[in-house]
């Protein structure tokens, strides 16, 4: 064999590598995830606390008190808090990945970066416009279970795409929104589990695997 | 060793060509930018190495336009596909034949 070259195991690892940079986006930060997370349960203690502030004894799902609120409004809060938690989460994601990527000296927004998004993306809108249609027919104890069920979807499609470790992450979502849709009225509980506690420990799982 | 070395593709003896064919491997199709970011690449050396191949029938070419932008994108042929996992198979035996 001649010395200079380069060794078949050398060789195997270096088409490995290339094949994964060209076809996965590896530089998505474990550490947006514990955030998302950190946010998510602010959001789902806010969430919990307006509730509570309303009369709603959230465990026993009966109305505390008569000054209850009309559910209109009741509504626009827990879309707010949800969309403001949504920004957060998204914003600092953006921050840390991008930050990620500059550190490995890969590009940010590149074809697998695409890739991902948009993949990520269809089964997150489908789910979307399924739970208007439930909201829309009166079925909101569903909302809760069928959006952690997209989730988890979406996560498991995202995942060929990404570090494949996330798509245990979207079984592990979709097992979780299963077992709430038949424990039905405890989606707050389940929210701040599936997207609060999941997030910190997958988010931290994967900043210790990759980045440390 | 002779015997081995066989099915061992001389038109991958070139890290390049190695490079541009396994990026081909697992996307459909990837543009000019996108192989020389990834390779490293100059424009000239990438475009020797495209001809190359092109030539051997390892990859189609597909030239298009965006806007008034020429494009070109490459995909591996069943023939790259083909010698590609030939040539696989031969640095795996070679691999195995060292470790014994």
């Amino acid at each position: 064999m001649k010395q200079n070259r380069t060794s078949p195991l050398e060789t195997l690892t270096e088409i490995k590598q290339l094949m994964e940079r060209s076809s996965r986006f590896i530089s998505l930060s474990g550490l947006s995830g514990v955030f998302a997370g950190l946010y998510a349960l602010a959001g789902a203690y806010a969430a919990y606390d307006y509730l509570g502030l309303e009369g709603v004894g959230y465990f026993s799902g009966r109305f505390l008190a008569e000054n209850v609120s009309s559910r209109s409004e009741k509504l626009g809060f827990l879309i707010a808090d949800a969309v403001i938690i949504l920004c957060l989460a998204v914003g600092t994601g953006i921050y840390l990945t991008t930050r990620k990527a500059k550190k490995d000296g890969n590009s940010i927004f590149d074809s697998t970066a695409k890739k991902l998004i948009i993949n990520l993306s269809i089964p997150l809108a489908v789910g979307g416009i399924f739970c208007l249609a439930l909201y829309f027919h009166g079925a909101f104890i569903f909302i809760a279970p069928s959006l952690l069920v997209f989730y988890g979807l979406a996560l498991i499609n995202a995942s060929k795409y990404t570090r494949n470790d996330i798509r245990g992450f979207g079984i592990v979502e979709i097992a979780l929104g299963l077992l709430s849709s038949f424990v039905v009225g405890y989606g707050l509980l389940f929210w701040a589990i599936g997207f609060g506690v999941l997030h910190i420990i997958y988010g931290a799982y994967m900043y210790f695997k990759y980045e440390k | 060793m002779k015997k081995l070395l066989v099915d061992f593709n001389k038109a991958f003896e070139s890290k390049v060509r190695l490079g541009i064919m396994s990026v081909l491997m697992v996307n459909d199709e990837a543009d000019f930018n996108t192989l020389k970011e990834l390779l490293n690449l100059s424009d000239g050396n990438l475009a020797s190495h495209i001809k190359a191949l092109e030539e051997m029938k390892y990859i189609h070419v597909n030239k298009q336009f965006i806007g008034r932008k020429p494009n070109t994108n490459y995909s591996a042929s069943k023939d790259g596909r083909k010698a590609f996992h030939a040539h696989l198979k031969s640095l795996e035996i070679l691999i195995k034949s060292q470790t014994i």
